[in-house]
């Protein structure tokens, strides 16, 4: 019992000033890149949790006599539509507001999806190992063979289009990589003394899994999830993009794309700023996921 | 080593089995093939295509049919061309090939030079510079891309064509688009796979006895992280062919992405299908060849 009470990540936290916790947390916060990914990433979220108190518009409502209005520093521009209008008259800052909800839902969602079914199959898979492990990995195989974005394409279309049907396919197709990490890691941790002194003991299987093997990669998902959001955030708009959307009327930033790319020698904003959106939240992400990974990751630490 | 080709060859099959399950899987996903196809179709009509296409025998029974014509390359006739699909996707193959192939030269002749640069200069401020473009890079829409050098280089300065596919010069645009898409993730492959074989004892000891640095780099170093290099661009080659479906499909590129994106529109199933299919059974055998390169290459294995 008194090792068991002395193993506690609480109390050895308390006792050594140095936790790994404190410096994962300095590591991250020292880093001039991470911290501006995080507080762009921050304000994504606001925004979007915020979108119909921060848009100033709807961004439904057209108007033919405002189509195609500029940007606000260009002639002709009007600070009433900072980022100009389409082309039928909807404010692109607003739509793109409203776009960011979408976004992040379905990336967040979509990655949900993937860590359940991924690490259940990798954590069944490293500790069960022989024909369950074979079976497994065989089905990893397979989803490797396909380029994500195409079977996540033929999927959507057969299932019509909807947020729902977009978040379960993309969930569906980029779980591999969960159950690769954590059968891997879970085959290393099994030689650990610990895990063999939990045998020892007598700890049922269950408990062996779930107490003591899936908290220790851990780490790895957490790493492994914000790089994967910001992954998914890219295919659903370009799942978009390509037409087999969210099938709803809420605008999302792939379809502003597909759009704009019709009036790209017309009307440059269309295209270019629901772009500048995408390509600013993913690299937050990317930059605050690579941080965590330098600062979690056991063997770059 | 032929017991281990052997068994290689038996996993190809039993891949190649799962990527025409999941191939099956796309028109019967819904439950219902026949309202997929023709959605709006009177039951009359619905009732004799189901009798005409077997949907109504069990899935097994269906499943065997499709692995069956699957393996003689039937994949039934496209709705829209009135035509054999498979044909149909071959056609256009070469174009997809092309693109991704100088997509990948391009590619490489960027991430080696500059992975090898930033490997030996590490924590340099090229280093630091190529991070940083690598985390553009990856963080970039593939579409939207394509999209700015439209703007750019046919719009503004009016040097390149829009899209369409006349020429070389139609060529560029597409190449470059994919490039930015593929040449981050290579470039991290070769600087970490550099890193990871510069400070051996072997290339310490290769630059102690007198060995010219160039020789070092090219000889000793840059052949030792060419194998985990040639493994995870075949990897990557399935990621390669994603972005080439995107980026035909933003300069209109006649190729086998656009086809099947078309197809999807159309709900012409039988090409989506056969697209799908040759799209994956290519990557699966480019890794299957690096594969068996690995075990040719790989001088522990060889000897055993």
């Amino acid at each position: 019992m008194a090792i068991g009470t002395l193993a506690r990540p609480g109390l050895a936290a308390a006792a050594l000033p140095d936790s790994d916790r404190s410096r994962a947390w300095r590591k991250l916060a020292g880093n001039p890149a991470a911290v501006a990914g995080a507080v762009i990433l921050l304000l994504v979220i606001a925004v979007a949790v915020a979108a119909p108190y921060v848009a100033p518009h709807d961004p439904a409502r057209q108007s033919l006599i405002r189509r195609f209005t500029p940007p606000l520093w260009i002639q002709g521009g009007s600070s009433a539509y900072p980022l100009g209008t389409d082309q039928v008259g909807r404010d692109i800052l607003s739509r793109i507001i409203y776009g960011a909800r979408i976004s992040l839902l379905v990336g967040i969602a979509a990655v949900a999806v993937s860590l359940v079914v991924g690490v259940t199959l990798g954590l069944l898979s490293g500790f069960l190992r022989g024909r369950v492990d074979a079976v497994i990995m065989t089905v990893v195989d397979v989803t490797l063979s396909f380029p994500q974005l195409l079977l996540a394409l033929a999927f959507v279309a057969a299932l019509g289009p909807s947020l729902l049907t977009i978040i379960v396919v993309l969930g569906l197709t980029g779980w591999e990589r969960y159950t690769r990490v954590v059968r891997a890691e879970v085959l290393a941790l099994r030689e650990k003394d610990f895990v063999e002194a939990a045998r020892a003991i007598g700890a049922s299987p269950a408990r062996m899994v779930l107490r003591h093997l899936l908290p220790n990669t851990f780490s790895s998902i957490i790493v492994m999830s914000t790089l994967q959001v910001a992954q998914a955030i890219l295919q659903e708009a370009a799942l978009s993009f390509l037409g087999v959307g969210t099938g709803t009327a809420h605008p999302t930033w792939g379809q502003m794309i597909a759009l704009g790319r019709d009036f790209v020698s017309v009307a440059w904003w269309l295209a270019t700023f629901p772009g500048l959106a995408i390509l600013l939240t993913v690299l937050a992400i990317n930059l605050v996921g690579d941080r965590l990974r330098d600062a979690l990751d056991p063997r770059v630490r | 080593m032929l017991t281990l080709v052997v068994r290689r060859v038996v996993r190809l099959l039993v891949v190649l089995t799962g990527v025409t399950l999941v191939t099956f899987a796309i028109l019967h996903v819904s439950g219902d093939p026949v309202s997929l196809m023709m959605p709006e179709a009177p039951e009359a009509d619905r009732v004799a295509l189901r009798a005409a296409m077997g949907f109504d025998d069990p899935l097994l029974v269906q499943f065997t049919r499709f692995l069956g014509n699957t393996a003689m390359g039937n994949f039934g006739q496209s709705f829209f061309h009135r035509a054999p699909a498979l044909p149909l996707v071959l056609e256009r193959m070469p174009t997809t090939l092309l693109l991704s192939v100088c997509a990948m030269a391009l590619s490489l002749a960027v991430a080696i030079p500059l992975g090898i640069i930033t490997a030996i200069r590490r924590a340099s401020l090229l280093d630091h510079g190529a991070t940083f473009v690598v985390f553009l890079g990856t963080s970039m829409p593939v579409f939207w891309t394509g999209i700015m050098l439209i703007l750019l280089f046919a719009v503004q300065l009016r040097m390149l064509p829009v899209s369409g596919w006349e020429g070389w010069a139609s060529l560029v645009l597409p190449t470059i688009t994919l490039a930015t898409f593929s040449t981050p993730l290579l470039l991290r492959i070769v600087r970490s796979s550099m890193l990871e074989v510069i400070n051996l004892d072997y290339v310490r000891t290769a630059r102690a006895k007198g060995v010219s640095e160039w020789l070092v780099i090219c000889h000793h170093a840059l052949v030792n992280a060419a194998l985990p290099l040639v493994t995870v661009a075949g990897l990557q080659f399935g990621l390669l062919l994603g972005g080439a479906i995107i980026t035909e499909t933003v300069f209109a590129v006649p190729g086998v992405g656009r086809l099947i994106v078309g197809a999807i529109r159309q709900l012409d199933f039988p090409i989506v299908q056969a697209g799908v299919f040759v799209l994956a059974l290519i990557v699966v055998l480019v890794n299957f060849v690096v594969d068996m390169l690995y075990i040719y290459l790989n001088p522990q294995i060889r000897v055993r």
